[in-house]
C-alpha cells in the first residue's frame, strides 16, 4: 500500500521554489527561516496576486495625480460656453489600417430647451497624436511647458478632444478628473500621514509607558471613537471662511480630518506595541542592557512597520472617501479647486445626470481607487500576519 | 447582569456632558457671533430685522457674556426640553426635529435589521465554503460594496430609475402623505418608500460585517470545541449554527457599538442625496446657512443616538456573552 | 457487513477495533504532510492500548482518523478502520465495519461517533463552548444518540457525572467551562465521553494538562470504568510512567509510524527497537510515577514535510545501518508472539519500494 509514497514528498509551491527564496537550494524552510521580517513579508505579499495588480494600478495612479498637466488635453478650469455636456469621444485606431484620429463632434442648440445637442460628424477626422502641444502648464508648478500625453496635431484648426465629455460649463471632464486625482489623493495622503504621525507618538507613548500614561490617552481615544465623525467634519467644514483661498482651505480640510481619525491607528501601534513588549527578542534585548530608545527603535519600531503600512493603507481610502462626500455636499473643497467631490457636485442635479451620465464618472475613479487601496491594504495585512 | 448595565449607565452622564462641550465648541467654531451673520445675511438678501428682536436674542443666549455662560444657558435650557428657536426657519427647533428624528431611527434600525439578515448568511456561507465560488463572488461583492460610497450607490441608483423608468425615487413619502398625519395609510407608504435608502444605506456596513463574521467564523472553525462536537455525531449544519457561529456573532455585537452610530451619521449624506425627511438635510441646511443652535442641537442628537446605540449594543453583548457578563458584576 | 473478504479477522481474540494501514496527510501550501503513515494496531475487547510518541507523531491525527473527524487540508488516504458491529462486542461471531469506507458526514458515521466511539479531547478549555453551560452540553450529546427528554437527558448527565466523581454534579449543570477547575474540566469531558455509554473510548491526553493528584484520580476513574464496564480504551500520552499504571498493550509511534507494539510488560522490560530504548532509558525510574514531558532523546524529530528515506528514526538511531536503514523502510513485523517491531536490527521485512 505504501508504493507510492516516497519518503520525501515535498511538493513546493514554485513561488517557493524558484523565486529568490531557496536559490535552489533543496532546504526552503531554512531560507525563510533566517531571512529578515520585512523580507517575509515581501515574499508572502508576492504572492498575493491581486494585491499585485492593485498595486500596479496605484501606480499608474500616483504617476497620473504627479503630473495631471502632462495627462490632461485641456485646461481644466477654463469653460466653453457653447461646449456644455458634450458626450464622451472615442479614439479610432483603425481606418482601412491604423490611424490615430477622432470624428468631430457637431453641436447644435435645440431651440425648445436651449440644450446643446450633439451629433458625431464622420466626415470630419481631427488627427491626433502623442507627445503633442497643447495649453501651457507647469512641469511640478515650475517650468512652462506646452508638452501632452495625447493632443490635437492641428490645434489652431481643430477643437481639442474631450475623452470623458464635458460638464454643464463645457470643461473637459478628463483634464479635469486628472487634476481632481491629484488633490483627492494627496488630501487622503496628507490626512492620513498627519494621522499617522500622531497615532504612532500616542499610541506609542501609551503602548510603551502603559500605567498612568496609557489609561489617560485611551480614555481620551476611547471617547473621541464615541464620537461619530461625520457630524463634526460637517460642522468644522461649514465654519470655514467662504473667504479663505484654495490652498488654506486645502489645509484646514486636511487637518480636520486627520483630527479625528489618529485613534485608530494609535490603537493599533499601542496593540502592537503591548504584544511586542513580551515578546521573546524584546525581553532578550532589556536582559542584555539595551537602552530603551534602542530597544523602541532598533528592535520593536521594524517589526511593526508591516503592520502599520497595511493599517496606514487602509486608512487612505477612508480619507479620500470622506473628502469626496465633505465637498459633494459642498463643505470641502470649493471650486475653483478640482477635485472627485468637487466634480461630483455637478452630479447633483438628476436632470443633469439623466442628460449627461458621464458626469458620474469621477465617482468611477473614487471607487477603483478606493478598492486598489484596500485590495493592496488587506494584502499587507495578510502578508504581515498571516495567521490573522 | 443588572450591576452591569447599572455602571453603563452611570457613565452616559458623563459622556453627554463632554458631548454637549464638543457640541458647544462646534456652534462656536463660525468666526463672529451667528446673530450678527444672520443679520448680515439677511441685510444681503435685503430684507431686515428688528432691532429689538436682535437684541432679546442676544440677551437669550448671552452673546455678550462670556462662552461658559453661553454654554450654561443653552445646556440648563436643553435640560428643561428648550431646544430653542431656529432663525432660518422661524420655527421651535423641537417642532423641527420631532418627525425628522423619528425617521431617522426608523431608517437607521430598519437598515440595522437589513445588514445583519443579509450579512450573516453571506459570512457563514463564505466561511464554510471557504475558497468555493460564493466565497470568491461575495468577497468581490463586499470589495466593491466597501469601495462605494453611499452616496455614489444612491446617485447611480438615482439616474438608473429615472433614466430608465422615468421615476424620481427621492423621498419616504408619496407626495400625498407627505405632510399627512399619521395612520396606517401612511406607515404603508412609507414601508414602501423605506427599502431603497435602507439597501442603499446598508450595503457597506452589510459588506463589511460579512467580512468580520467570515474572518470570525474561519477562527473559530479551527477551534478545538468543533473536533469536540463532531466526536459527539453531530451534523455539520447543526453545529457549525450551535457553536462557530454563536461565538463569531459576538464580536459581532459588540461592532454594533460603532455600527449603529455610523448608519445614523451616514444616513446623513444618502438622505441629502434622496432628499429624506431626516436630520441629516436638516443640519446640512443649517450648517449652510449658519443657523449654528439649529445645528448644535442636530449633532447633539447624533452624539446622542450613538451613545444609545454603544449602550444597546452593551447590553445585547453581555446578554449573549456569559464571560462579559461575569466579569462586569 | 462483510462486504469484502479484507473485513476478516482471523487473530483468535477478536479486537473491538483494528486499525490496519491507515495513511493521512495533510495538503498544505507549503508541500504535502504525511501525518500517520501506515499504523496498525488492535485495541482487544475490555482492553486499554496505550499509544506513546513525542509530540508531533502523529497520535492524535490517528485517532482523528478513526473517528472521521479530520478536517481539510487533512484526508485519510489508505488503510482499513474495522470496527465490531454493534449487538457483539467483538467475540468469536463479530462482525466488522470500516470506518474508513463510511462517509465522514454521514448518518451510520455519525451514530457511532460519541455514541460507540466516544473521544476525550487533547484540550478540555478549548474543547468545551464558553458560552454554553455545561449542562446544555451534556444534554445535547445524549439527545444525539438517545430519544429522550430534555429532563430525562438532565438525569442522565448528572448520573454521568456523579460516575467520574463530579462534586456537586447537579449544580454544575448551569455552570460554564471556564468557572471550573482544570481537574473539574476533565471530569465533564470525561462524564461527556460516557454519558451515551459507548464502548470504545478514546482519551487523549487525558492527564497532560492537570496535576499529579487529579492525574491518579483522572487514571483511577479510567480505571474503574474499563474494569467495571469492560470498556475498551485507547489512551494516548507522552508519558511512559502514566503507560505503565494503566495500559495493557503499548503501541509505539515515531514520525507517523507504528515502531514496535506489544505488551505492557514486554515493551518495558525487554524492549526491541532501538527507539523504544530511547525512550525508557530517557526515564529515570520505570515504575516510579515520573511525569511530565518526555525527556529529550539526542537530535529533533525532523518535520513531516522532511521525512527521510528509509527508517524515520535512522538519523537520530545508534544502530544506524548505513546503505540499509536510509535505502528502505523496514515492515511491523511479529518478532515474538507477544511483539512486533518494524527495524532492521530484528526482521528484514521492508516496505514494498
Ligand atoms: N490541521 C493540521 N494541518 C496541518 N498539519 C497538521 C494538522 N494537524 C496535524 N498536522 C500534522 O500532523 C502531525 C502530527 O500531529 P498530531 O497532532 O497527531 O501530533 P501528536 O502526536 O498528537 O502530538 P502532541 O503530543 O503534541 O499532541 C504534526 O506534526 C503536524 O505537522
Ligand atoms: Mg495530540
Amino acid at each position: 500500500m505504501s508504493t507510492d509514497s516516497p519518503p520525501t514528498e515535498l511538493a513546493q509551491k514554485p513561488e517557493l521554489a524558484t523565486g529568490d527564496v531557496s536559490g535552489g537550494a533543496p532546504e526552503p524552510h531554512d531560507a525563510v527561516s533566517v531571512a529578515p521580517n520585512w523580507k517575509l513579508v515581501w515574499w508572502r505579499f508576492q504572492k498575493h496576486k491581486l494585491a499585485m495588480f492593485a498595486g500596479y494600478v496605484l501606480i499608474a495612479i500616483t504617476i497620473i495625480a504627479a503630473f495631471p498637466g502632462f495627462f490632461s488635453t485641456q485646461n481644466p478650469v477654463q469653460s466653453i460656453t457653447k461646449g456644455s455636456f458634450m458626450p464622451p469621444q472615442g479614439i479610432q485606431f483603425w481606418d482601412n489600417g491604423p490611424a490615430f484620429f477622432t470624428y468631430e463632434m457637431e453641436g447644435k442648440r435645440n431651440a425648445r430647451s436651449l440644450r446643446m445637442e450633439w451629433v458625431i460628424n464622420e466626415e470630419r477626422r481631427i488627427p491626433l497624436r502623442l507627445f503633442g502641444e497643447g495649453y501651457e502648464w507647469k512641469f511640478l508648478g515650475l517650468f512652462p511647458t506646452r508638452l501632452h500625453l495625447l493632443a490635437v496635431v492641428n490645434p489652431e484648426v481643430d477643437a481639442p478632444i474631450n475623452l470623458l465629455g464635458t460638464d454643464r460649463l463645457g470643461r473637459d471632464q478628463w483634464s479635469r478628473l486628472v487634476h481632481g486625482t491629484q488633490v483627492s489623493l494627496s488630501i487622503g495622503l496628507f490626512a492620513v500621514f498627519l494621522a499617522t504621525v500622531i497615532g504612532i507618538f500616542l499610541g506609542g507613548l501609551s503602548g510603551y509607558y502603559g500605567g498612568l500614561t496609557d489609561m489617560v490617552i485611551q480614555r481620551v481615544v476611547e471617547l473621541l471613537q464615541s464620537i461619530p465623525p461625520i457630524p463634526i467634519w460637517l460642522a468644522l467644514s461649514a465654519a470655514l471662511p467662504r473667504t479663505w483661498s484654495v490652498v488654506t482651505t486645502y489645509i484646514a480640510i486636511t487637518s480636520i480630518l486627520a483630527l479625528i481619525s489618529w485613534t485608530g491607528l494609535a490603537r493599533e501601534v499601542r496593540g502592537r506595541f503591548l504584544v511586542l513588549r513580551e515578546e521573546d527578542f524584546v525581553v532578550a534585548a532589556k536582559l542584555a542592557g539595551c537602552g530603551q530608545m534602542r530597544i523602541v527603535f532598533r528592535h520593536m519600531a521594524p517589526t511593526m512597520s508591516s503592520h502599520i503600512i497595511a493599517a496606514v493603507t487602509l486608512a487612505i481610502p477612508v480619507m479620500i472617501i470622506n473628502e469626496t462626500f465633505l465637498s459633494f455636499l459642498g463643505l470641502g473643497l470649493r471650486p475653483p479647486a478640482i477635485s472627485w467631490g468637487v466634480m461630483l457636485q455637478e452630479a447633483q442635479n438628476l436632470q443633469s445626470v439623466a442628460l449627461a451620465p458621464w458626469l458620474l464618472l469621477p465617482g468611477v475613479a473614487v471607487i477603483i481607487t478606493v478598492l486598489a487601496l484596500n485590495i493592496l491594504g488587506d494584502g499587507l495585512r495578510d502578508a504581515a500576519d498571516p495567521y490573522h | 447582569m443588572f450591576t452591569y448595565i447599572l455602571k453603563r449607565l452611570l457613565i452616559l452622564p458623563l459622556l453627554m456632558f463632554v458631548f454637549s462641550v464638543v457640541a458647544f465648541i462646534l456652534i462656536q467654531a463660525p468666526p463672529g457671533d451667528f446673530v450678527t451673520s444672520y443679520v448680515a445675511e439677511l441685510a444681503a438678501s435685503g430684507s431686515a430685522m428688528d432691532q429689538r428682536q436682535i437684541e432679546a436674542l442676544r440677551e437669550l443666549y448671552g452673546l455678550d457674556q462670556p462662552a461658559y455662560i453661553q454654554y450654561f444657558k443653552w445646556v440648563s435650557r436643553l435640560l428643561v426640553g428648550d431646544m430653542g428657536f431656529s432663525l432660518d426657519f422661524q420655527k421651535p427647533i423641537s417642532e423641527l426635529i420631532g418627525q425628522r428624528l423619528l425617521l431617522t431611527v426608523i431608517l437607521g434600525l430598519a437598515t440595522l435589521l437589513f445588514t445583519f439578515a443579509v450579512a450573516l448568511p453571506i459570512g457563514i456561507i463564505s466561511a464554510t465554503r471557504q475558497y468555493s465560488f460564493f466565497d470568491y463572488f461575495f468577497t468581490v461583492l463586499n470589495y466593491i460594496g466597501i469601495a462605494t460610497p453611499t452616496f455614489m450607490t444612491a446617485l447611480i441608483l438615482m439616474w438608473l430609475a429615472f433614466s430608465n423608468f422615468g421615476i424620481t425615487i427621492t423621498g419616504l413619502f408619496s407626495p400625498e402623505f407627505a405632510n399627512a398625519p399619521w395612520s396606517f395609510a401612511r406607515v404603508v407608504d412609507l414601508s414602501q418608500h423605506l427599502w431603497l435608502p435602507m439597501v442603499i444605506l446598508g450595503l457597506d456596513g452589510t459588506a463589511r460585517l460579512a467580512r468580520i463574521l467570515r474572518a470570525n467564523l474561519l477562527d473559530e472553525l479551527n477551534k478545538p470545541y468543533m473536533e469536540m462536537a463532531r466526536a459527539k455525531g453531530m451534523s455539520e449544519w447543526a453545529l457549525v449554527i450551535k457553536y462557530p457561529v454563536r461565538l463569531a456573532i459576538n464580536p459581532l455585537v459588540s461592532s454594533l457599538g460603532w455600527y449603529l452610530p455610523l448608519i445614523f451619521s451616514g444616513s446623513l449624506i444618502v438622505a441629502t442625496v434622496l432628499n429624506l425627511p431626516t436630520i441629516g438635510p436638516l443640519l446640512l441646511r443649517s450648517l449652510i446657512s449658519q443657523d449654528m443652535f439649529l445645528a448644535g442641537t442636530i449633532v447633539l442628537t447624533y452624539f446622542g443616538l450613538a451613545v444609545i446605540g454603544t449602550l444597546l449594543s452593551d447590553i445585547f453583548l453581555a446578554w449573549l456573552d456569559p464571560r462579559i457578563r461575569m466579569e462586569a458584576a | 457487513m462483510s462486504e469484502s473478504g479484507k473485513n476478516e479477522i482471523d487473530t483468535p481474540e477478536r479486537p473491538i477495533l483494528s486499525v490496519r494501514g491507515l495513511k493521512t496527510r495533510f495538503v498544505l501550501d507549503e508541500g504535502i504532510a504525511i501525518a500517520v503513515d501506515g499504523v496498525s494496531f488492535d485495541v482487544g475487547v475490555g482492553k486499554v492500548v496505550g499509544i506513546v510518541g513525542e509530540s508531533g507523531c502523529g497520535k492524535s491525527v490517528t485517532i482523528k482518523s478513526i473517528l472521521g473527524i479530520v478536517q481539510k487540508p487533512g484526508e485519510v488516504t489508505d488503510g482499513e478502520i474495522l470496527f465490531a458491529q454493534a449487538g457483539n462486542s467483538g467475540g468469536a461471531d463479530a462482525d466488522y465495519v470500516d470506518l474508513a469506507k463510511l462517509d465522514n458526514r454521514g448518518k451510520k458515521m455519525r451514530a457511532i461517533r460519541g455514541n460507540e466511539i466516544a473521544l476525550i479531547p487533547q484540550e478540555p478549555m478549548a474543547s468545551l463552548s464558553p458560552v454554553h453551560t455545561i449542562g446544555n452540553q451534556l444534554v445535547e450529546a445524549v439527545r444525539l444518540h438517545r430519544d429522550v427528554s430534555v429532563s430525562e437527558a438532565e438525569q442522565i448527565a448528572i448520573k454521568s457525572m456523579t460516575e467520574v466523581g463530579m462534586p456537586n454534579p447537579a449544580e454544575r449543570m448551569s455552570m460554564y467551562s471556564w468557572e471550573l477547575s482544570g481537574g473539574l474540566r476533565q471530569r465533564v469531558m470525561i462524564a461527556m465521553a460516557l454519558v451515551c455509554s459507548p464502548r470504545l473510548l478514546i482519551a487523549d491526553e487525558p492527564t497532560t494538562a492537570i496535576d499529579v493528584t487529579t492525574q491518579a484520580q483522572v487514571l483511577n476513574v479510567l480505571r474503574s470504568l474499563q474494569k467495571d464496564r469492560g470498556l475498551s480504551i485507547i489512551f494516548i500520552t507522552h508519558d511512559l510512567g502514566v503507560i505503565a499504571q494503566i495500559a495493557d498493550v503499548v503501541v509505539v509511534m515515531y514520525l507517523g509510524r507504528v515502531m514496535e507494539t506489544g505488551p505492557v510488560d514486554d515493551i518495558f522490560h525487554n524492549p526491541l527497537h532501538p527507539y523504544t530504548k530511547a525512550l525508557l532509558s530517557s526515564i529515570p525510574s520505570i515504575h516510579g510515577t515520573s511525569r511530565g514531558p518526555l525527556p529529550t532523546i539526542e537530535g529533533t524529530i525532523p518535520h513531516p514535510f522532511n521525512r527521510p528515506k528509509g527508517c524515520p528514526f535512522y538519523p537520530r538511531c545508534g544502530a544506524f545501518m548505513p546503505g540499509k536503514c536510509d535505502q528502505s523502510t523496514p515492515r511491523l513485523t511479529a518478532s515474538n508472539p507477544a511483539q512486533s517491531v518494524s527495524c532492521f536490527l530484528h526482521n528484514d521485512e521492508a516496505e514494498p519500494a
